[in-house]
């Protein structure tokens, strides 16, 4: 327990009053950002989920192997694209991720021509002072996801690829899985593994106002850009929840934190008010003994 | 006739991060690669690209218009699904702005430096023009 002053106890009681605040209001802003986030991934599902559809039942007319995009070649060249948040205070949730994609690059060994592409200040923070190899970095894109951002990466993305400048491509994020819950997913984004989703492929003789291998050649660089944005608004929600999850310990801290140091304030004045009736007793009794 | 056509269209309009339309229609007409798709319940299944452009719905009579970018139109038996980049209701677009941005793509492309993206200039002309005409038609 700090020092006897009852002053400085109630100062100090009034300091973490101060921060309970901080924290509990960071809460609920976090609390109201995650329930926008959570509706945006809904709302991005019918998209993506057309556009799988689409592309599978292409799939069936067309010769997939034949697209740049569909085929493995020998990973020499990889890179990983890491979304962190652009702030703290979110528990582990930046450290997971970075030490998620250390791991990978190590289990993988992918080290030899690796390059990063940064979506997020906190892993931009970390892998540049480590000097890692960082082709792209995009800051103060997270706290307001758009599709364009998630077209601008993927598309680069594409490019380097197409261009064989790039072997593989992994996405390494934190998946929503509840309030509480985050689960540091690493996917493979290029060359395109699967195209899986809805099961029912339906068998259908379109019209088809283009030859099929032009839609298809079309649509597949789409739905590597909807991958990434899915992602994008996946860690966007994580990020929410870990940090409403981590303020709400910090404010459950400072509550216990307030309360043993009001018993201790009580403590120290009762200690005293005794110590001071006491001098007041022997004093009285002093006197009582001179007379 | 030999079968009974169904008398209307179950249309869904999505955009990467956001649903824009769903439900009953009586007609949908979309700007396809090659020409404007008008589709009536019935149509046969088709696959086509969209182009910039204005999507027109009619509803219980009543003619709607959505201002669209790059997509497709899938036609099923029992439903349409029109996916775009970019999607707007009339009441979202700001015409004055549409207008400054037409002048500005009219400009580039007049313009003799050899460094001019036309392509881009272009495509931009023509998202300025299709989003005046839909706020154009903005129902009252």
């Amino acid at each position: 327990m700090p020092g006897g002053n009852i002053l400085d106890v109630r100062r100090r009681v009034r300091s973490v009053k101060n921060i309970q605040q901080i924290t509990r209001a960071m809460k609920f802003v976090a609390a109201s950002k995650l329930r926008r986030a959570q509706d945006r991934i809904f709302a991005a599902r019918p998209y993506a989920q057309r556009m799988l559809a689409v592309l599978n039942s292409l799939a069936t007319r067309v010769d997939p192997s034949q697209h740049p995009l569909l085929t493995e070649r020998e990973t020499r060249k990889a890179m990983l694209v890491v979304l962190t948040a652009d702030k703290g205070l979110c528990g582990a949730f930046n450290n997971n991720i970075i030490k998620r994609a250390t791991q990978y690059i190590e289990e993988e060994r992918l080290n030899e021509a690796l390059t990063l592409t940064l979506v997020g200040r906190k892993g931009v923070d970390w892998f540049r002072r480590r000097r890692w190899p960082v082709r792209h970095q995009y800051v103060n894109i997270m706290s307001r996801v758009e599709y364009r951002y998630a077209q601008e990466i993927a598309q680069s993305l594409i490019n380097y690829y197409a261009s064989s400048d790039l072997d593989a491509v992994y996405l390494v994020y934190n998946e929503f899985k509840s309030v509480i819950q985050q689960r540091v997913v690493v996917e493979p984004l290029l060359p395109i593994r699967r195209l899986e989703g809805e099961s029912h492929v339906v068998f259908l003789d379109y019209i088809y106002e283009q030859p099929p291998q032009v839609i298809f050649d079309r649509l597949l660089p789409r739905h590597v850009e909807t991958q990434v944005f899915r992602a994008m608004l996946e860690s966007e929600a994580a990020e929410h929840g870990a940090r409403m999850t981590a303020m709400d310990a910090a404010t459950r801290n400072a509550k216990e934190m307030i309360e043993s140091l009001t018993l201790h304030m009580n403590r120290l004045r009762q200690a005293k008010i005794t110590k001071e009736l006491i001098e007041i007793v022997s004093g009285a009794d002093a006197l009582k003994g001179a007379e | 006739m030999a079968e009974d056509l169904p008398k209307s269209i179950h249309l869904t309009i999505v955009t990467p991060d956001r649903l824009l339309f769903n439900g009953e229609v009586d007609a949908v007409t979309v700007p396809g690669l090659r020409g404007y798709l008008g589709i009536l319940p019935g149509h046969a299944p088709l696959l086509s690209e969209l182009r910039v452009g204005m999507i027109s719905l009619v509803q219980e009579g009543r003619e709607n218009h959505l201002f669209c970018t790059w997509g497709f139109v899938e036609v099923l038996p029992d439903r349409v699904s029109v996916l775009v980049e970019q999607a707007e209701l009339p009441e979202e677009i700001d015409p004055e702005k549409a207008k400054v941005e037409k002048e500005r793509a009219e400009l580039l492309l007049r313009s003799k430096d050899p460094k001019t993206n036309y392509e881009q200039a272009l495509f931009a002309l023509e998202e300025a023009v299709n989003r005046i005409q839909v706020a154009s038609r903005r129902t009252a």
